[in-house]
């Protein structure tokens, strides 16, 4: 967590005000205000999460990343973040997009399924994968579009989504990918961080 | 009503300018303060109350001798922080609580004024209590807040007055007043003016109050107050005092008896041409119309926090008129909060103990307060 904030806040230049999709507790948001002076707002599904930011005096609304990105108008923020929830929508190619529309910028992180613990899963044990950063059992999990770090860069490709920057994160380890080392870092990374912009 | 020497007034001497074209000068507007003002002037609330509300938010009403409107939220150690904070509560005007309304008397006639006061709107009681700033000499406030007719207050204030209010917390409210809401507000003041006590607004407060009237259009408001659900748990169809239905038109439910006690109660406390002309301000209230449909516009160079709250249960002021307030904050970049608390109380939530409500607010209170002194360090 602390590692992909850290690269995060890294992408975020000064004075830049931010949205943060799916901004939880608000934790995020707290470490950009400390470790930068940046605008930060917060949007965020669950009450009892948009209750615990509000009790912190966080500029957070309660609503849903599908229905209610809608309403920020076109380049609102210079950046807007969605960490570790793309795989939980319904249709994340539209939040993708509103994301864009939204922010002149978009820093997306995904729980890489590319992953070498994954892949082993599923070909030796022969079942879901269920790991650190995808505890869930088939049955109860949140996330209904799991993809790889290589996916998501050929989305990007499809799209036209320009790629910035892409930090990959195994463990404590911070590095970055590349087009040379797409597929080895696709092996080893546990979670893919995009810098992108339209 | 020998209270009524005792209540703190301030007497408005210059001119306003009503909406309805009508200048006013030379008016009461009654207030109440709870907690001190600090030095610095930095830790006032401006509170506003609802449709049937009063100055008297916390402790005991020294004229209902009841609780006041808002005891759950105000005083020591609550959600507006009366150890920490300053809060400031005035009757609106067209109230019945000592502040100019129908119900004053005319020095000319010695009578009340009745239906000669004029039309007012929630502009004019906001522009009236702005005076309350000038009295205390506070140059900002570190917040505006109310639910309901007060949460529509609130939106005018910041729009009337941009940089006068650090934190601005509108709950349970709109930004333009539904047809639904309308039509109930029209259904109440129809059972006053048909009460043939009303006399067309110009009856004798002492003796011949429309009081049945006035009774019908309070049980039929509370009801919108309500949730389906909240009823249908506390009343059911249970009976009031009896073991079986008695095939005629008394009160044979407990919702029936829970009503006209409703009524009863309220014709006690409440002056029926009040409620006429508060009523009609709710009515006209329509913020987004001010600005010529762009309801951001209303906001445009605020610099004020907004935290927005809406219930579930809520159906009077449902919680997409409250986001449409936060929509057009967004679209402006201003800073805002909003959360609907799940409860099945209904509009009421605001009045009443809702844990998380109550709890929220104090934290954010609390939490900015201290931000924004930290930052002046």
């Amino acid at each position: 967590m602390k590692e992909e904030f850290k690269v995060i806040s890294k992408f975020i230049e000064e004075k830049s005000r931010v949205l943060d999709v799916g901004c939880g507790d608000g934790i995020l948001i707290e470490y950009l205000k400390k470790n930068k002076v940046v605008d930060v707002r917060g949007l965020e599904i669950s009450k009892e999460k948009v209750k615990k930011c509000l009790s912190k005096g966080l500029a957070v609304i309660e609503g849903d990343a599908e229905n209610d990105l809608r309403q920020f108008p076109d380049l609102s923020f210079d950046y807007v973040i969605l960490s570790q929830t793309l795989q939980a929508f319904m249709s994340p190619e539209k939040v993708i997009e509103n994301l864009l529309r939204v922010g002149k910028k978009a820093i997306v992180t995904i729980p890489n399924f590319g992953h070498w613990k994954v892949r082993l899963d599923l070909l030796l044990k022969g079942e879901m994968p269920v790991t650190k950063n995808l505890p869930y059992q088939w049955y109860n999990t949140p996330n209904l579009h799991m993809c790889t770090i290589q996916d998501f860069y050929n989305f990007c490709n499809n799209k036209g989504i320009n790629i910035y920057k892409t930090i990959s994160l195994n463990g404590e380890k911070i590095s970055n990918i590349s087009n040379s080392n797409l597929k080895y870092k696709n092996l080893i990374s546990e979670l893919g961080i995009f810098l992108l912009e339209k | 009503m020998s209270n009524l020497n005792k209540m703190k007034s301030i007497l408005i001497e210059k001119t306003l300018k009503l909406d309805c074209g009508k200048e006013i000068s030379n008016f009461p507007l009654a207030y109440e303060t709870y907690g001190n003002l600090n030095e610095k002037k930095d830790n006032a609330i401006l509170i506003f109350h609802a449709l049937t509300g009063d100055q008297y938010a916390s402790g005991i009403n020294p004229i209902t001798k009841k609780e006041g409107w808002w005891n759950y939220a105000v005083g020591p150690g609550k959600s507006f922080d009366t150890d920490k904070f300053f809060v400031i509560c005035a009757n609106v005007i067209g109230g019945c609580m000592g502040s100019y309304g129908p119900g004053t008397i005319d020095p000319l006639t010695n009578k009340p004024i009745g239906t000669n006061f004029p039309v007012i709107t929630i502009n004019d009681m906001v522009n009236a209590q702005y005076n309350l700033l000038d009295y205390f000499k506070i140059e900002k406030l570190f917040a505006v807040a109310g639910g309901s007719m007060g949460g529509m207050q609130v939106l005018q204030f910041v729009s009337n007055f941009p940089n006068k209010a650090r934190v601005a917390l509108p709950i349970a409210c709109t930004a333009s007043h539904s047809a639904q809401n309308i039509a109930f507000n029209e259904l109440g003041r129809q059972a006053i003016m048909s009460d043939s006590n009303w006399k067309e607004g110009l009856y004798d407060e002492k003796s011949t109050n429309p009081d049945k009237g006035l009774a019908v259009a309070r049980m039929a408001a509370h009801i919108t107050y309500l949730s389906k659900q909240g009823l249908q748990e506390k009343f059911g169809r249970n009976l009031q005092e009896r073991s079986d239905l008695k095939f005629g038109f008394d009160a044979d439910f407990q919702i029936e008896s829970y009503l006209r006690y409703q009524g009863s109660v309220f014709v006690d406390r409440f002056d029926a041409n009040s409620y006429l002309y508060i009523t009609r301000a709710m009515d006209y209230f329509d913020l987004t119309k001010q600005f010529n449909g762009n309801l951001s516009k209303a906001f445009k160079d605020t610099k004020t926090k907004f935290f927005i709250i809406s219930f579930t249960s809520d159906w009077l002021y449902p919680t997409s008129e409250n986001k449409d307030i936060v929509i057009a904050l967004n679209a402006i970049g201003a800073d805002v909060g909003f959360v609907e608390i799940k409860t099945d109380k209904g509009h009421d939530s605001f009045l009443l103990d809702v844990p998380d409500f109550l709890s929220t607010i104090k934290n954010y209170l609390n939490t900015t307060y201290s931000n924004i002194n930290e930052r002046r360090i």
